[in-house]
């Protein structure tokens, strides 16, 4: 469990977080939704430790994010953040066999190297493996970024925004692939969505921020309302339930 | 490949290596081969020192065309130099043991760096990589700044005091100042360890803070460490042989280009050797094949704001 308790941040005077109190479950996909700027990234770099927290804690598993050992955090998180800009020049499996390096410590071993080609397939990357991040198309990018991510083999993992640049049968592809991650080896998944659609059908558990406020968090069921929805992006829906999912429409 | 390559440039330094003690040696070999071997160690551990700082900085400041040099940190320990002399007279300076300059030297230097760094480090990846262009320029600023300073304090200085002072403004490969030559070289003994130890997750911090941080590397804490490191590096190599700009550019870059590799364990190396030979080698060449009496440093500074000029006409910054 992903445990925040009154976080607050601050960025030159500018309140971007205020008094976040809230329980994330393990072994869950949980989404975390909200309007641009609402301070969803924020959020998961504070509890990925690539932000210093000022104020209130933030614990994952009861190990504090601010004084554990980065080294230890890093086989227990991994986090793809929203703008991944790498300047170095590498190849599609040398960035995700930085994965494995909390691991290994620079010394990769037989397991390393499997969880490595197993990561490029299961993002189908398995023909840009030899290319240079550079010479493959955005969306592409986004999958060898999300794969390093996936094979650093974490209990948690943070995603900010990863359907960025994805068409849709791979977008669906990556849901489907952390959804069943979650349920056959309970790892817990946090990740931003702008889809609302995708948060129906893949999230268990939703998290919705506004204004750096938490407006709402709890099971999807509970949390997509025509209510929340309307607080949150001021825009009317209707909720449908169509073969036993969930559906948000809106009317242009 | 790698290693081909790197053996192959661990050839050639072999090859200057023994033309530099060999080539035209008359009379006693025993001078002759401790005094050239003397001097053959000196430019080595510069070269080496050089370049290790050069890739560390490049790797901390994920920024191709930036040097410890560039940024003003040689000026600085020249400065420093300069000032004493200054405060204590040529006598009193000359009569101090040298390792006292060089340790307080290399203190304020590193103090300075950290502070330049610790200003930029709190702020986010975005921030950080714009404030990299202010760093560029604060650096090349100061630079210029202690520069006129010391020819500031060298004009009121006296002549006589100055001149046993020896510090030079200019590098100089034929005068190695032999009186540092242990205690620089255990320094180094111990930064290259540290480097060793760390040649791993360097690879990771060369990738940035977040993803850095993201992969366990406890980041403010190795970049504080890297950059006494370098610090270190760069007050041994100035103390040797004087202020060095844009040679440890040219040798980086050299080593990118040559090794096909991110990896610290060959490019640390491979820099070193490349900077080694082309020092070396440069000095065969120019003493014994052509006879001519140009310095080296200057043959070696002019193909580095070479390199500089080509690296940013290219647009090269990473
Ligand atoms: N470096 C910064 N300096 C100043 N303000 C910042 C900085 N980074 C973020 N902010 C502000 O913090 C707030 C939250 O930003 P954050 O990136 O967390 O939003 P978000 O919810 O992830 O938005 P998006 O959906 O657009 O990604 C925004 O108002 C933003 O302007
Ligand atoms: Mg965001």
């Amino acid at each position: 469990m992903i445990r925040l308790s009154s976080v607050s941040h601050q960025i030159d005077g500018a309140k971007i977080l205020s008094n976040i109190s809230a329980n994330i479950p393990k072994g869950q996909v949980t989404a975390l939704i909200g309007p641009n700027g609402a301070g969803k990234s924020t959020l998961l770099s504070l509890i990925a430790r690539l932000q210093g927290l000022e104020q209130g804690s933030i614990s994952i598993d009861d190990l504090d994010v601010v004084t554990t050992p980065s080294d230890e955090l890093a086989r227990k998180l991994a986090i793809l953040t929203q703008s991944n800009s790498i300047t170095a020049r590498l190849r599609v499996r040398e960035l995700v066999a930085f994965g494995r390096f909390p691991h290994h410590k620079g010394r990769p071993n037989h397991k390393d190297l499997e969880r490595i080609e197993e990561a490029i397939e299961q993002f189908d990357l398995g023909d840009l493996a030899d290319k240079f991040l550079d010479e493959v198309s955005g969306g592409q990018r986004q999958k060898a970024f999300v794969a390093m991510a996936y094979a650093q083999d974490t209990d948690y993992l943070l995603l900010d925004e990863p359907l960025n640049n994805l068409d849709m049968a791979s977008a669906r592809n990556l849901m489907r692939n952390l959804t069943e991650l979650a349920a056959q080896t309970g790892k817990t998944i946090v990740i931003v969505l702008h889809e609302i659609n995708y948060a129906a059908l893949y999230a268990n558990w939703i998290m919705v921020l506004k204004q750096g406020q938490l407006i709402a968090n709890g099971p999807a069921k509970e949390i997509l309302t025509p209510q929340i929805i309307a607080d949150t992006f001021g825009i009317e829906v209707t909720i449908h339930e169509i073969d036993g999912k969930t559906l948000v429409m809106h009317y242009g | 490949m790698t290693l081909h390559r790197l053996g192959f440039i661990f050839l050639l330094y072999i090859a200057f290596s023994i033309a530099f003690l060999t080539l035209n040696a008359r009379g006693n070999w025993d001078f002759v081969l401790s005094f050239r071997g003397t001097k053959l160690i000196g430019i080595t551990m510069v070269a080496i020192s050089i370049s290790c700082a050069t890739v560390l900085f490049q790797t901390i400041s994920q920024n191709r065309i930036l040097t410890p040099s560039i940024m003003g940190f040689d000026s600085l320990y020249i400065l420093l130099q300069t000032m004493m002399v200054f405060f204590l007279g040529g006598f009193g300076f000359a009569s101090l043991p040298q390792e006292i300059p060089f340790f307080l030297n290399f203190t304020i230097m590193m103090l300075a760096s950290l502070a330049l760094f610790g200003t930029l480090l709190g702020r986010s990846a975005n921030q950080a990589r714009q404030d990299l262009h202010r760093l560029l320029l604060t650096g090349i600023i100061f630079g210029v700044f202690f520069r006129s300073i010391t020819s500031f304090i060298q004009r009121v200085i006296d002549p006589n005091d100055f001149v046993i002072a020896a510090a030079s403004t200019f590098a100089d490969f034929n005068t190695i100042n032999t009186d540092l030559l242990l205690i620089a070289s255990l320094m180094m003994i111990i930064a290259l360890a540290a480097l060793w130890h760390y040649r791993h997750e360097l690879d990771v911090i060369a990738l940035g803070k977040e993803t850095a941080t993201n992969l366990g590397i406890p980041y403010k804490t190795r970049l504080y460490t890297l950059l006494v490191i370098i610090a270190l590096l760069i007050s041994i190599s100035t103390a040797l042989v004087g202020p060095v700009a844009f040679f440890g550019l040219l040798v980086s870059n050299l080593a990118y280009q040559i090794i096909p590799s991110y990896h610290h364990a060959y490019l640390l190396p491979a820099a070193s050797l490349i900077a080694a030979s082309i020092l070396i080698g440069g000095q065969v060449i120019l003493e014994h094949l052509i006879g001519l009496s140009t310095p080296l440093s200057i043959v070696v500074e002019c193909l580095g704001g070479l390199t500089f000029l080509l690296l940013i006409i290219r647009g090269t910054t990473r």
